[in-house]
């Protein structure tokens, strides 16, 4: 009896496992499905020039406090880290260039895409996922309007376009943070400083920075609205979506910027 | 000439079987009633008519064009010939009263803004409101939202209007006023229509014709006189609103089942 007990559960465990799987690549093959959509209604007129206005602006304006703070204290945190480091073996000379290369490679594009999956992500999936369980996205198709057309195109098309806009600004506040810390408040020596931010930044590094940025806009933006077209069952049901859209395009960021980094080192 | 014609449909959801073959016509410029219990399916058949859902099986016919063949394109065509009207009226959160009922002519782009304007001021005089255009929704009473959501269905001047749970949810006064509204656009715009409802005081009074869904089938249709004197038992269960029948007598059969077999049944949901 007892072993007939924990033969059943493994089997419980294994088939959870199993259903967890399953579910995880049906989610992936519904998104796929969604971005194939999407790009096709993209370049269909007529044009949601409005709604895309629109959402530039949410993504784009209202985004920006929060992604200049993070910018300008990663800045001031690399420099403090860095000169206590080089500090080591008397090469504290090179403090301006390591915080431009990691704030322009790396850390610009990437703190702005967890910021924006935050942010961004988290209000499109609820904003979607009310309108689903309020059968407002239903209601759109009976008005002859395609969903996809009238509420994932413009988002997905003013996160990329935005977000490099955005990473464009974070990198300038994030090394003039790492220039005042360096300089005001450890001595640095301000023109040695300059001088060796400008000689070893190349503008592959920026604009490699910009394309991983434009990339992350778009994938938040379309998994954040797939996790609110999915929504069902109420104010349970939206939390649950807007959680699931935060969670998963902040870990989309993180994974598809090794990958980017990889391809294009 | 019937307008809607539906014939064997079939919808499953995973093993869940909703509708099992069912059958109904609607008559053109007629309002059929469909009635049922709650999870019975009856959103389940409005949505397969306007292409909401698909269908497994069966086939629904439109003026004689098969919706469920028909691929996205065609179905948008097709869907223009509807309107309808949602449980919670499904209004757009975002937007006006004004810009909720103009939202489909400014999508179809038929007339010029001037008589937008006009067309959405008439549409709302039709359902009894005005001066409330710049209203949002969310500062609109039950009854107010239902009858902008009915004003937003027939602002594209649909033949055919669908209508879900017109009456759930509102005080009996306010129910009547929106059966009142049914009977009344169906008079003035000769749509055809039909209604999904559990509210037996409403489906007596705007119906043509009653059918009955249960068990993903339609056991009986007739007019309400030949509905309220219905020989079938379940029939009458439901429209006299019974807790004791066989309606019932199955469903307590089945919770009896479910506990007897212990976890079992527990753990059939997803």
């Amino acid at each position: 009896m007892a072993e007939k007990g924990g033969g059943n559960r493994l089997v419980a465990v294994l088939e959870r496992f199993g259903a967890r799987v399953y579910r995880m690549m049906e989610d992936l093959g519904n998104v796929f499905v969604l971005f194939l959509q999407c790009v096709s209604w993209m370049f269909r007129p007529p044009y949601e020039i409005r709604n895309i206005v629109k959402q530039m602006e949410e993504v784009g304006v209202r985004s920006m406090p929060v992604v200049l703070v993070t910018a300008t204290f990663t800045g001031m945190v690399i420099a403090l880290q860095s000169w206590s480091g080089f500090q080591r073996f008397q090469a504290t000379s090179l403090v301006g260039s390591v915080v431009a290369l990691s704030i322009t490679r790396e850390l610009g594009p990437v703190f702005a895409g967890l910021m924006v999956s935050g942010r961004v992500g988290a209000a499109m999936a609820a904003e979607l996922g009310t309108m689903k369980v309020t059968e407002q996205i239903d209601a759109l198709v009976t008005l002859a309007t395609n969903p996809v057309k009238y509420l994932v195109v413009p988002r997905v098309v003013a996160a990329t376009v935005v977000l490099p806009i955005l990473v464009v600004f974070a990198d300038l506040v994030g090394i003039l943070g790492g220039y005042f810390v360096a300089v005001n408040l450890l001595g640095a020596n301000s023109y040695v400083y300059i001088n060796k931010t400008y000689q070893y930044l190349e503008f592959k590094d920026i604009y490699t920075g910009l394309v991983k940025a434009s990339v992350f806009g778009f994938l938040i933006a379309l998994i954040s609205c797939y996790n609110g077209f999915i929504a069902e069952g109420g104010a349970e049901g939206v939390g649950r979506a807007t959680m699931r859209a935060v969670v998963a395009s902040s870990m989309v960021v993180l994974i598809s910027d090794y990958f980017m980094t990889s391809l294009m080192f | 000439m019937p307008t809607i014609e539906i014939r064997g449909l079939c919808k499953r959801f995973g093993k869940k079987v909703v509708l099992d073959g069912m059958d109904l016509t609607v008559s053109q410029g007629k309002n059929t009633v469909v009635i049922g219990g709650s999870g019975t399916g009856k959103s389940v058949l409005i949505k397969c008519v306007v292409g909401l859902l698909r269908a497994d099986g069966g086939e629904i016919r439109i003026d004689g064009e098969d919706v469920t063949k028909m691929d996205e394109r065609e179905l948008v065509r097709v869907r223009q010939k509807f309107g309808m009207l949602f449980q919670g009226a499904a209004l757009f959160d975002s937007m006006n009263v004004g810009e909720n009922v103009a939202f489909a002519l400014r999508r179809l782009r038929r007339y010029p803004e001037r008589q937008i304007q006009a067309a959405v001021e008439e549409k709302l005089a039709m359902v009894g409101l005005r001066d409330i255009q710049h209203l949002m929704p969310s500062e609109l009473s039950g009854g107010m939202k239902k009858r902008v959501g009915l004003a937003r269905a027939i602002a594209s001047e649909p033949e055919i209007l669908l209508y879900d749970e017109p009456t759930t949810g509102l005080d009996p006064i306010m129910a009547d006023v929106i059966n009142e509204l049914i009977i009344r656009l169906r008079k003035s715009l000769g749509v055809t229509s039909i209604s999904i409802t559990h509210d037996m005081a409403s489906a007596y009074k705007i119906a043509d014709s009653i059918a009955m869904l249960y068990k993903g089938k339609i056991i009986e249709v007739g007019t309400p006189d030949e509905i309220r004197n219905s020989a079938s038992p379940v029939v009458t269960q439901f429209v006299e609103g019974r807790a004791v029948g066989p309606i019932t007598a199955e469903h307590e059969e089945f919770i009896r089942f479910v506990r007897r077999s212990g976890e079992s049944g527990g753990q059939e949901e997803r």
